[in-house]
């Protein structure tokens, strides 16, 4: 055997494939694959009502700087929701070739509101998105907007429906057992469970906040670079803005987010804290620890005394309940949900206060000057991405052991599938999307790169004019010329 | 009124929906080593970069539709055809994301325009594994996960066929879409695909008959076959007209509503062969089905949605109507 296997190579790593058993390479997969998807639709949300945002501006002011705005936006938009679609077909399908038992109980209740999800959200993305990129000739410029509008909308009703079915598995209600199989009593109670609501614009911020990021991190890397000056003034200024309301509004849903995490998932709250007594009261919070999952107790902890109390309890020695309160068997795996949430309120902060560092330059006249604020908000770029996954982690970290919280656990729903195909296809999507993501990333730095349409470009476009066969090919004429003349 | 069977229909409406529109698409990806002429390949990609995405939402749309309201049947096929799928699901990431690299990429153009070629005659293959394999009948119990009865003489042949299939409905599609070389080169592939895909259709039909009793009782049983002949004899309507116009240059757009009309009919003489099962043999629509509230709540949404989802559709088709010619390039 010349030729090591994948198995053959984990072997030599020390992993033989009793750790890896077909569950947990079901679980795995699953991680990686939604783990991967999340990154697009997170930035597609925020970015799509971005670009109606500015594609509306325009209509109202004819400023061509905002249609330039939307012209550039909106290439990094297209290629991020292709990503999200391929991403997305195989999270509709994953569910049934990995969990099938899961979907057997749970289909009746998460089926539907996925179903819902595809009747409203993905058709209407779908349908409209070949005029928002492809129709700038062939519709007038209202309809236009209008296509723009109604795929920014789409992606917010997506979000609604998933977010629904997530937070379902969270806090789930409104159903009752018949054979191990879940019947939904009353629909009403499933799609508004306790944690929706919070749950639901805790992430709708979060994408806002993403795309606000990217747009914003790419105009300071132009103003750094003293390009494309006044397009990027633009972006920057509008999404300093935003970001000033955006990340202000998190902190205060983030906060409340908490408080209904320790309302309906004490255990996850306290992975989240690092608490393990059953009862703690004067709890401090914790900046740095290696919780201990065999010990039960924290390492190298570093906390501010009381302070847990009062962020948790809004009381300076409100108590709490700790891990210990819960068997084993029920703890979630706590070092990964502290560290992740540790990261995403990190990140936070940082957000919060590079909206108020723009606050402060604005009034003083330099916030297109500034290097180090320009730096910092261009190594913030991919930050909300970041922020996102970690967030994510925390939520569905923390509310293993179960799939659907307090009732069906996890390890118990996976299809019974030979471990080795599990394998092959854990693989092919480790390779498949380490490729994808070097080629997005290389798409993503080449438009940058070549920046955004130039003003008088656009203006021989044509753009909303419903342009007959031959107008076209007039155009194309002209922008040809147009290349020529650049060379 | 029987709502699984309802739902049924709307499953086979959403399985039709999604057979036609991305059989298309991928169809032009299968065809894509025959046309490797400057701007041929931008031609080919630019008929349909606009509505790829919709054609590939039905997909999800049957997914979603099967999870909901056939939950075991839904995680039984998908669990047991768990290799096909995620070779399908691989491919169609390839395909579908080189619709967006493609127009901007200089040098790397080639492995766009492999990975679109590749990726859409895979997803197209396996899709006709996964065809075969329902056809076919699927072994019972636990062993059904492990064994690799997707893969026989029968399933690799419906494999080919669903390929010539989408492939022959794509070179409809080009005829009514393009003109000139392009237009000319199209109907000669298309008459060509037409001739296979009416052998494929004849041995697929044959060798179901011969190899599987319970279908073959279904057809020629009682007085069955005078009900059912109307199907292959429309077949053999479709595929005459289809040629004819081909062949004369008569009708742009006829040959390609023929070629939706030979999918409709093979969809029909499907779900003859294996009504009202889901899983052939094992698992019939009823004994799948969600509790009836699941069923309930899902049909305001299917009532209105689907209307209105037909009506944009067809919209977006019309916005970019005409030649491919005639649209701007890119965005």
């Amino acid at each position: 055997m010349c030729c090591p296997t994948p198995s053959r190579l984990l072997f030599y790593l020390g992993i033989t494939m009793e750790h890896f058993d077909s569950a947990m390479l079901s679980r795995i997969q699953f991680a990686f694959t939604v783990s991967f998807h999340i990154i697009f639709p997170s930035i597609t949300i925020g970015l799509a009502t971005l670009i109606a945002i500015w594609e509306g501006l325009w209509l109202k002011t004819h400023d061509p700087r905002y249609l330039q705005l939307a012209k550039f936006w909106i290439k990094p938009f297209a290629i991020t929701f292709g990503m999200g679609v391929v991403g997305g077909i195989v999270m509709s399908y994953e569910f049934g070739t990995n969990f099938s038992k899961f979907s057997e109980i749970a289909g009746p209740v998460l089926g539907p509101l996925l179903a819902y999800e595809v009747l409203t959200a993905f058709f209407l993305e779908a349908g409209f998105l070949g005029v928002m990129l492809f129709g700038w000739q062939r519709v007038g410029r209202k309809v236009h907007f209008v296509s723009t509008l109604v795929v920014a909308i789409g992606t917010w009703i997506s979000s609604t429906w998933i977010m629904a079915a997530n937070s379902w598995m969270q806090t789930p209600q409104g159903y009752k057992m018949v054979d191990g199989v879940f019947h939904v009593d009353n629909w009403m109670q499933v799609i508004f469970n306790p944690s929706f609501p919070i749950r639901l614009t805790h992430m709708f911020l979060a994408s806002m906040i993403t795309a606000s990021l990217l747009v914003a991190g790419v105009s300071a890397f132009y103003l750094l670079k003293k390009k494309h000056m006044n397009f990027s003034k633009k972006g920057l200024s509008m999404t300093m803005w935003m970001l000033l309301v955006l990340t202000i509004l998190q902190v205060k849903v983030g906060d409340e987010s908490g408080l209904e995490v320790k309302e309906h998932q004490p255990a996850k709250l306290a992975a989240i804290e690092g608490i393990w007594e059953a009862q703690e009261s004067e709890v401090p919070l914790l900046l740095f620890a290696m919780p201990n999952m065999e010990t039960e107790e924290n390492d190298y902890a570093l906390g501010i005394p009381h302070l847990g109390s009062l962020i948790l309890t809004h009381t300076m020695d409100g108590s709490v309940t700790g891990l210990k309160a819960f068997p084993k068997e029920d703890r979630p795996y706590v070092p990964l949900i502290f560290w992740s949430f540790r990261v995403m309120v990190g990140l936070g902060m940082g957000m919060v206060a590079i909206a108020l560092a723009a606050l402060v330059l604005r009034r003083k006249g330099r916030l297109y000057e500034n290097k180090w604020f320009l730096r910092a908000v261009t190594f913030f770029t991919p930050m909300g991405v970041v922020a996102t996954i970690a967030g994510w982690y925390v939520a569905e970290v923390g509310r293993q052991p179960w799939v659907v919280y307090n009732l069906v656990r996890t390890a118990d729903v996976v299809s019974p599938l030979p471990a080795e195909r599990v394998l092959f296809s854990l693989t092919m999507f480790g390779v498949i999307y380490f490729l994808l993501s070097l080629v997005y990333l290389y798409f993503m730095r080449k438009l940058i790169r070549k920046g955004p349409p130039k003003m008088a470009t656009l203006e021989k476009h044509l753009i909303g004019m419903n342009a007959p066969g031959y107008a076209l090919a007039w155009v194309k004429n002209l922008k040809h010329e147009d290349h020529e003349g650049e060379k | 009124m029987d709502l699984p069977l309802f739902y049924f229909l709307v499953l086979g409406f959403c399985i039709f929906m999604y057979v036609c529109l991305d059989g298309f698409d991928l169809g032009i990806g299968i065809l894509y080593p025959w046309f490797d002429k400057p701007g041929e390949r931008d031609h080919l990609m630019l008929s349909i970069s606009h509505v790829w995405d919709g054609n590939e939402t039905w997909l999800v749309m049957g997914g979603a539709l099967l999870y909901g309201i056939f939950p075991a049947a839904y995680a039984g096929l998908l669990s047991i055809l768990y290799i096909p799928l995620m070779l399908m699901l691989f491919s169609l990431i390839f395909r579908g994301v080189a619709f967006e690299y493609r127009f901007k990429s200089d040098r790397s153009r080639p492995y766009w325009d492999f990975a679109f070629s590749a990726g859409s005659a895979v997803a197209a293959f396996c899709q006709g594994l996964v065809l075969g394999t329902i056809v076919q009948g699927i072994p019972e119990g636990s062993e059904a996960m492990s064994s690799l009865h997707w893969i026989t003489p029968f399933t690799i042949f419906t494999g080919f066929a669903v390929m010539a299939g989408y492939a022959m409905l794509a070179a409809c599609y080009l005829y009514m879409k393009s003109r000139g070389v392009i237009q000319a080169h199209a109907a000669k592939l298309a008459k060509v695909l037409l001739i296979m895909v009416m052998i494929a259709m004849a041995v697929v039909s044959i060798w179901t008959v011969l190899t599987q009793p319970e279908i073959k009782a279904r057809w020629f049983s009682d007085s069955h076959f005078l009900f059912l002949a109307p199907l292959p004899i429309f077949c053999a309507i479709a595929a005459f007209v289809s040629w004819k116009d081909l062949h004369n240059h008569r009708h742009e757009s006829r040959p390609f509503w023929c070629g939706i009309l030979l999918f409709l009919l093979g969809l029909a003489g499907l779900v003859v062969s294996v009504f009202p099962y889901l899983i052939p043999r094992q698992l019939t629509l009823w004994q799948a089905a969600s509790p009836t509230t699941s069923l309930q709540f899902l049909l305001p949404g299917v009532c209105i949605f689907i209307p209105v989802i037909c009506i944009y559709t067809l919209w977006g088709y019309r916005v970019f109507a005409g030649k491919v010619e005639d649209y701007q390039e890119g965005y």
